[in-house]
């Protein structure tokens, strides 16, 4: 029992992860219709820019800066320089540009920061563990990721639902010409939705910076997962963005915890090794397929 | 239709092929006594794995003075694989037509599969200066084709041995579930002697380890054996001492899972680890110690143990050149030159086994932290003594 608290806490906080890095992407994909695939890139220039931050001040305060800066900035730049002239064409466009632009972030980063992965520590207030029931201690660090998480969705819940932004992110997922007709500088919107988008990339990566590897690509590993999450979630919701996030979040650790045990329990160690260690890796992928089978647009798709 | 196609553009292969042979030997001809040889060397420099390529091109370029490898002027022509075998075979092939009859430089195993056939119908030379896999070392090993780093099972085996010797009863195994991986599990399960109480395979592209670290607890394991190259290895290591299993559960890896890079990106989560390893920066003997220092001056960083094991490879393939005074022509001399391997090893005593791949120490070595904050590697004790490998008796040379 204490185990399956433990394993669900760690869905909470892979899903928590997964909703910083989709409720952007879907934000992008749900207003600007643009596929954009430079997003896992956003999370590894966080990720840079939070150790650098740290290594050279000593401060996590500051590395939370500078991830959401540097990450939120850099998205604005991509937007303004190259996405931007892409809106009106085709996905294919979108699809050849920001992959190529997952290239360029890749070099660039390395030749800024070089190939030898930074290190980053857990800071001193979030080291070790704390005793949630007995017997079961939860590293701290990660509950501070899954508080994260929730901030987060509660915050982006008040700003697209109780702001004048909020309310045009909104209108301009549902009919952007008629914002645009309306008077609205749809282009900043877009743009600010690009940095938002990315800020909160950042803000994934200086979370895990801590507790996983920095290195080039580790956006790209993230990025297909994160698609998943928006195609299970609906295309341009935010709540769609949290309940995929959640599900998939939950999926992959329950099934990673107990599909192999499960197995074991019907078939010999080695067949239920192996066949468990590949219905592990396709578990998320499954559901995603259960749930377009169901509800092609997604459990909570924007409305249109 | 097709079919008369085929047969012309057969005859107009062969006839281009006939064509070049005269070209081809006149310019190995030459080589003979003052022209360069060109060694053809392609190695990953792209992608994440970069660094592993960087270093072993430092560590072979090291072994060059003025351009010369045991007194033979050699010319290297790298190429970047960016760790796709489709790469690497297309720059072999361009390699192989322009007359280069020897090769080395692949970092990974499914690299080195899709070069090493190539080289070797071509005539040409293979010595490896990583990967060792085990397709290459029973019934398929080849005269022209040498390993000078280790084979792939047995660094894994060594691992078994010194679990063995560290007096392990029940150990956990964890892997990503790919050749590589299923390969280090049975390695290690080939020698250990006490009860695995789980095999445990991850995603390949995996970060987060939770899940299977809250396994591990309530497995309970004596200890763990675990391989994951790259940055899941970092990952692997620094969730490892997060969740406080550190201190508790020992954990033993094959040298790569932490290589000097790596230990820089874990930090003091590297603190304590056991590895079954054939060289360290540390050790003490005097070829090793003039090998660090002088990598160290050339390129202000602390060698890993790819950039030994190409400094390695690159003075027995300079022993070899030495014999035959740079003509590879001489086939038979070459490869006996090569296989009587008489060149001083950085990581110490080494020789070749039946199938060409290396006979050597393995050691139990073990990170720790340094008054200084520095985390090294240092020996616990040599764990095999002249250890070749497993599939020496299925190849059948000479």
């Amino acid at each position: 029992m204490i185990l399956f608290v433990e394993q669900a806490l760690n869905g909470l906080q892979y899903g928590s992860m997964l909703f910083l890095l989709a409720s952007g992407l879907t934000l992008i994909f749900g207003i600007m219709g643009v596929i954009n695939l430079t997003h896992g890139a956003f999370y590894m220039v966080g990720a840079y820019s939070a150790a650098f931050a740290v290594l050279s001040t000593g401060s996590f305060l500051v590395g939370i800066a500078a991830a959401l800066l540097g990450a939120g900035l850099y998205a604005v730049l991509v937007e303004v320089a190259v996405v931007q002239w892409l809106y009106r064409r085709d996905h294919l466009y979108q699809v050849l540009a920001t992959l190529g632009l997952i290239l360029f972030t890749n070099e660039a980063v390395s030749m800024i920061f070089g190939r030898r992965p930074p290190l980053m520590d857990i800071p001193p207030f979030l080291q070790g563990s704390i005793p949630l029931l007995p017997g079961l201690d939860y590293p701290l660090m990660r509950i501070a990721f899954i508080v994260t998480g929730a901030l987060v969705a509660i915050g982006l819940w008040a700003l697209v639902n109780h702001t004048r932004v909020g309310m045009l992110i909104r209108a301009g997922a549902d009919d952007r010409e008629m914002v645009d007709a309306l008077g609205i500088d749809i282009r900043r919107l877009y743009t600010l939705v690009f940095g938002l988008g990315g800020a909160l990339c950042g803000l994934a990566g200086v979370m895990a910076a801590p507790l996983l590897a920095i290195e080039i690509g580790m956006g790209e590993r993230v990025l297909i997962t994160t698609f998943v999450v928006i195609v299970i979630g609906g295309v341009g919701s935010v709540r769609g963005a949290l309940v995929g996030a959640l599900l998939v979040g939950m999926v992959d650790s329950l099934g990673r915890a107990y599909i192999p045990q499960l197995l074991q329990l019907s078939l010999p160690a080695s067949a239920a090794d192996t066949l468990g260690a590949g219905l592990v890796s396709a578990s998320i992928y499954v559901l995603m397929a259960i749930v377009l089978l169901v509800r092609p647009n997604g459990l909570l798709p924007a409305r249109r | 239709m097709s079919r008369s196609a085929f047969t012309r553009r057969m005859i107009v292969a062969g006839l281009a092929s006939a064509a070049a042979l005269p070209m081809a030997q006149s310019a190995l001809a030459q080589a003979g006594a003052s022209a360069p040889v060109t060694i053809g060397f392609i190695t990953t420099l792209s992608t994440p794995a970069g660094y592993i390529g960087e270093d072993i091109r430092a560590g072979f370029q090291l072994a060059l003075t003025d351009g010369k490898l045991g007194g033979v002027p050699v010319n290297l022509a790298i190429e970047d694989d960016a760790l796709k075998p489709a790469n690497a075979k297309q720059a072999a092939d361009r390699l192989i037509q322009s007359g280069v009859k020897l090769f080395t430089g692949v970092n990974f195993s499914n690299v080195l599969a899709a070069v090493v056939p190539g080289v070797l119908e071509s005539g040409g030379y293979y010595v490896s200066l990583n990967p060792g896999p085990s397709s290459f070392a029973g019934e398929r090993c080849h005269r022209n084709y040498f390993v000078a780093s280790y084979q792939n099972d047995a660094f894994h085996e060594a691992a078994g041995l010194s679990a063995n010797r560290l007096g392990y009863k029940r150990v956990a195994l964890l892997a990503p579930n790919y050749q590589a991986g299923r390969d280090a599990l049975e390695g290690f399960k080939r020698t250990f002697k006490g009860e695995i109480v789980s095999e445990i395979y991850t995603k390949l592209d995996q970060t987060d380890f939770s899940v299977e670290l809250a396994r591990v607890r309530s497995l309970a394991p004596e200890a763990i054996y675990q391989f994951h190259p790259g940055g899941a290895g970092i990952n692997f290591a620094k969730q490892y001492a997060n969740a406080g299993l550190g201190k508790s559960i020992p954990m033993l890896i094959p040298a790569f899972s932490m290589d000097a890079h790596m230990v820089g990106a874990t930090g003091d989560a590297a603190d304590g680890i056991y590895a079954s390893a054939l060289w360290t920066p540390e050790a003490t003997s005097p070829a090793s110690k003039a090998f660090v220092e002088a990598f160290r001056k050339a390129y202000s960083r602390t060698p890993t143990m790819y950039a030994q094991q190409a400094y390695d490879t690159a003075n027995l393939i300079g022993s070899a050149l030495k014999a035959v005074n740079g003509d590879l022509g001489k086939q038979d001399e070459f490869r006996k030159a090569l296989r009587a391997a008489q060149f001083t090893a950085v990581r110490g005593k080494f020789s070749f086994g039946p199938n060409q791949h290396p006979v050597q120490d393995y050691y139990l070595m073990k990170f720790e932290k340094r008054p200084s904050g520095e985390i090294v590697q240092t020996i616990v004790r040599k764990i095999a003594e002249d250890y070749g490998d497993a599939y020496a008796a299925q190849c059948k040379l000479n």
